[in-house]
């Protein structure tokens, strides 16, 4: 899977998922502060990736993620290690 | 002491959707259950149930709030919705007037066991998400709807089988009788899903009159072969007399007597004596005779057992008096925790607008329920004082006064 395919799906899910502006989508964004994703949303996140690219987020490793584009970085190099 | 008095109904129910749809089908005798084909795929020997549409929230509540609820809260949010705009309260009134919740509720099965399925299957807690612990415990309803509606009062969730609505009513007329709130949010709530009711079925409970689905909830009747399930929810604003008449609230009646008592006998029989010690406890409460009452909403529930103690302690009372009584549950089956909330609803729609919704499906009474006096077809009756009675598993029973002031 390459990035731009994971940003789609990332972006969709979400849009549709977590109800994010889709507006509010951008690279720069911080995950709490910009997109208003907060602690309960992130439980939802962990499954939402587990159905979506097969893996599970570990809170630790989350914890260091603060913008979008280092989220899909994350699961960018979490699916090139599987 | 302060007076209580109801400025408020809301109603989510298999007769209707809102109190105005529900009082055509109180008035006309209309029958909300049907079949529910996953029951018997499921394993019930009934797939009786009370047919409850799930309402659409998508617009009216944001993510947070619709991953929390369960179906229950689903439908009490929507009773509450309408009990507050019919109360002529709004959120900004919330924000500035402290207001409580008390509602009953007492399971939220299906939450708890789609956790499950999923752990089984996935081994990882992390994978159930973050509504599942909000939807699965038993105050669900009322820590969803104290956090919707911003309320600042008493917030606790009444458990008390299928009197959890009334008490949740008396308890709240006690808190505000006693000054310490001026208004409260009251009701029940049910779920109606496929994995609500299993347990309930297995004990061979339940109406298996599946070839005739509006006929099989007949309570006092003869042929009577069981209850029916149902669900929704019914919300009540219990408010403090002086508070409501300051702010021009309508009323609909005063909470005017609360009788409770507990059987301790049976986990799952009724009992004549503990019904009707509620019932007179009610009426003690309220300083009335049993003359003084127009209309009892029975609990009767359509089982063979439940129906028999309810008319003999009704007849103990009520015997000299030929009082009216109708069971409401042959239209919406037996709506369970939130059965005390939505029949006191029914019943103040009787009070408004003068009239006593039939006990369908009563053919022959037996020979308990032929010593009283139930009307088989609406009447219309003008009602100012009724009495509205809810029993348990466990032996708890409730029974509430409602009068016109």
């Amino acid at each position: 899977m390459n990035r731009k395919e994971i940003i789609e799906i990332v972006n969709r899910f979400l849009a549709e998922d977590i109800e994010v502006d889709p507006e509010a989508l951008k690279e720069e964004a911080f995950l709490k502060e910009d997109l208003g994703i907060d602690s309960l949303d992130f439980v939802d996140i962990v499954v939402v990736v587990e159905q979506n690219f097969g893996f599970k987020i570990k809170p630790e490793e989350m914890s260091k993620v603060k913008t979008l584009s280092q989220f899909y970085d994350y699961i960018e190099a979490k699916l090139n290690a599987s | 002491m302060k007076r209580v008095v109801i400025t408020g109904i809301g109603i989510y129910s298999c007769i209707g959707i809102h109190k105005e749809e529900v009082r055509e089908g109180l008035y006309y005798g209309r029958c909300g259950i049907g079949i529910d084909p996953a029951r018997t795929a499921y394993g019930y020997r009934s797939p009786l149930t009370g047919i409850v549409p799930r309402p659409d929230l998508k617009e009216a509540l944001t993510r947070r709030q619709r991953i929390c609820l369960p179906e229950e809260g689903e439908y009490a949010y929507m009773a509450t919705r309408e009990a507050l705009q019919d109360a002529g309260i709004d959120l900004d009134y919330l924000d500035k007037n402290e207001t409580g919740i008390l509602y009953g509720n007492d399971s939220s099965s299906k939450a708890v066991i789609e956790s499950h399925e999923i752990c089984v299957d996935k081994k990882d807690t992390a994978l159930l998400g973050s509504g599942a612990i909000f939807q699965s415990m038993n105050s669900t309803v009322t820590m969803n709807l104290s956090t919707i509606y911003r309320l600042h009062g008493i917030n606790m969730t009444i458990s008390a089988a299928c009197a959890s609505g009334s008490h949740s009513i008396g308890l709240g007329a006690m808190f505000i009788r006693l000054g310490l709130q001026d208004m409260i949010v009251c009701g029940g709530a049910q779920e109606t899903n496929v994995l609500s009711m299993a347990s309930f079925d297995g004990l061979n409970a339940f109406s298996l009159r599946v070839d005739q689905p509006q006929k099989a909830s007949r309570p006092f009747d003869k042929g009577r072969d069981g209850l029916v399930p149902s669900g929704g929810a019914a919300t009540l604003i219990l408010e403090e007399y002086e508070h409501a008449v300051k702010r021009g609230a309508r009323i609909y009646a005063e909470v005017a007597g609360y009788g409770f008592s507990s059987n301790g006998v049976h986990i799952s029989q009724p009992s004549e004596e503990g019904s009707a010690k509620a019932m007179a406890r009610a009426l003690a409460d309220a300083c009335l005779k049993p003359s003084d009452i127009d209309y009892i909403n029975a609990h009767a529930t359509s089982t063979i057992l439940g129906d028999a103690y309810e008319a003999m302690a009704i007849d103990k009372i009520f015997g000299e008096e030929k009082t009216p009584v109708t069971s409401t549950k042959g239209m919406t089956g037996h709506e369970c925790w939130m059965a005390g909330a939505s029949e006191v609803v029914y019943t103040l729609l009787m009070m408004r607008d003068s009239f006593i919704a039939p006990n369908l499906n009563l053919e022959e009474p037996d020979e308990n329920s032929k010593k009283l006096n139930i009307i088989a077809k609406t009447i219309d009756r003008k009602l100012d004082t009724c009495l509205s009675n809810s029993f348990g598993f466990g032996g708890t029973n409730s029974a509430l006064i409602l009068r016109k002031i």
